[in-house]
């Protein structure tokens, strides 16, 4: 359990047995976000321990870990969604551009514009293409409607939707296919414009060519985007972060870039995990 | 070392590996064991049958070679299983090799015609090969054993051979000015000296990827080399 305490802020993991793994984070790097030391209670249950993880700016992060080892509970805890629910709380700092998101004066909804969202299932509201996108948007702008046509164009062009839907916008969003769906829960999360996007399995619902378009989308979104991601799927963490952060039982094992993670991982357990030997 | 997958036949898929490329190293040993003796004797079948064989070096190389790339396909490896999957695909082509420049020696045993015979010379071909067998059968063992401080101990143990070829060398330049006769069956002990050295520089690069499955990294560049003269004794151009 010390390893975790050798997961600092520059991203580095420093081998216990010096074997020189080091993981040099780029030069540009800047933290976007720095989880330091959370931790996470579901009432009594301390879900996660002492968690501290940079999100590097305009970078992939991929979040791997089996079931219930607290990677979705991280992402919660980053747009602070768990204050939804009644006996969980998070300890620590998150910063995000410097500032602690878990303090009690941060405004939640400016919060989870900057940070966005998107989950597992598609999850577009019953409503029209157009009105999906639009919706959040009217939540923290006033547009013209010319400058709200606008922005769903880009949105849905951001995410690479725009093509196939744009002669049926006023159609129902529900209507779209599972991926094209996933599509729109990316574009919503976009045309408001945030800073750092989360994906919870955004492509566990979808079949393989869906998945390569949302993963060609993601490499394209970190032009302009910070992005995390929690994944099952190891070749999908391979294929689209930058770093990868390895969680086992509420710790952070460890934290390296992705090149180093899947070729040459420094713990055992990360070791065991990624190549199918767990449990 | 390390637990069982999940995945039980991935398992055996990494056996097979290791198996066939076990085969082919013992394979190459025995190739090299042949074509030293055939040179040494002067045995044309023996080396008529070096040269045979080496078609099955060839052949289990290009059977480990789509194991690998099935492998790759079916199972994904990631980390250590990849590292030890490409390593296999790596030594495989090196112990193919091997076979070549065994062939090669073969070949050579069956164009001499020289009644030119020197037992320094023959004992130090023999002395070399002798090295370069203990490299290979040790970085062989290093492989099935996942050994990486064996690995490093081969791959610094290069020097002798270098320094036995270099010996070699000014030696059959010697014989070669003494009489201008000597000069073909000369030149064909030299390239079976050089094709034993290379052998050894092949069971180098075998170490350094057994290091690297093993460690995860690479070893550095810095490889003692006990040959420093060669390049001063024969001017090159290039």
């Amino acid at each position: 359990m010390t390893r975790m305490h050798e997961v600092h802020r520059g991203g580095v993991t420093i081998p216990a047995s010096g074997t020189g793994a080091n993981v040099d984070p780029p030069a540009e790097a800047d933290e976007k976000v720095s989880v330091r030391g959370v931790d996470f209670y579901y009432g009594d249950n301390n879900a996660l321990k002492k968690i501290t993880v940079p999100l590097y700016a305009r970078k992939v992060t991929a979040f791997i870990g089996p079931s219930g080892c607290g990677k979705s509970t991280l992402l919660r805890i980053l747009n602070r969604i768990y204050d939804l629910y009644p006996n969980q709380r998070a300890e620590g700092e998150v910063l995000l551009d410097g500032e602690n998101i878990l303090s009690p004066k941060q405004d939640l909804n400016l919060l989870r514009a900057r940070i966005g969202m998107v989950f597992q299932k598609p999850t577009p509201f019953p409503m029209s293409i157009y009105e999906n996108i639009a919706f959040g948007v009217r939540l923290y702008e006033r547009l013209s409607r010319s400058d709200l046509d606008m922005r769903v164009e880009q949105a849905l062009r951001r995410a690479a939707l725009w093509d196939e839907v744009k002669d049926q916008l006023h159609t129902n969003g529900l209507s779209l296919s599972g991926g094209q769906q996933q599509r729109l829960c990316i574009a919503r999360t976009v045309a408001v414009k945030p800073e750092v996007i989360l994906l919870d399995e955004p492509c566990s619902a979808l079949d393989p060519i869906s998945t390569a378009k949302i993963e060609e989308l993601i490499d394209e979104l970190t032009d302009d985007y910070t992005i995390a991601i929690v994944t099952h799927n190891m070749q999908q963490a391979a294929r689209v972060s930058a770093y990868t952060a390895f969680m086992y039982l509420g710790e952070l094992v460890e934290f390296g870039t992705t090149s180093k993670m899947f070729t040459a991982p420094t713990d055992r357990r990360t070791q065991d995990y990624i190549t199918g030997r767990f449990g | 070392m390390v637990t069982e997958h999940t995945m039980k036949a991935f398992d055996a898929d990494l056996q097979d590996l290791g198996r066939m490329v076990a085969e082919m190293g013992g394979f190459a040993e025995q190739q090299i064991n042949d074509a030293v003796d055939a040179l040494d004797r002067r045995d044309a079948l023996l080396a008529q049958q070096v040269i045979v064989s080496d078609v099955q070096i060839d052949m289990l190389q290009r059977e480990v070679e789509e194991k690998v790339i099935l492998t790759i396909a079916r199972r994904q490896p990631m980390a250590v299983d990849l590292r030890e999957i490409v390593g296999a695909l790596r030594i495989s082509n090196d112990l193919e090799r091997i076979g070549d420049l065994a062939k090669n020696i073969a070949k050579r045993v069956l164009v001499l015609d020289s009644e030119f015979r020197s037992q320094k010379v023959m004992r130090g071909v023999e002395h070399m090969a002798e090295l370069v067998l203990a490299q290979i059968k040790d970085v062989l063992d290093a492989y099935a054993r996942r050994d990486a401080a064996k690995a490093i101990a081969v791959w610094r143990s290069d020097e002798g051979v270098d320094a036995v070829n270099n010996s070699l060398f000014r030696e059959l330049l010697t014989y070669m000015m003494e009489d201008p006769r000597n000069i073909s069956i000369c030149i064909h002990l030299l390239f079976c000296a050089k094709n034993i050295e290379r052998m050894g520089d092949h069971a180098t690069n075998i170490a350094e990827t057994v290091y690297y499955m093993v460690e995860g990294r690479t070893l550095g560049d810095e490889r003692p080399k006990g040959d420093k003269t060669s390049m001063t004794i024969v001017p090159f151009d290039a």
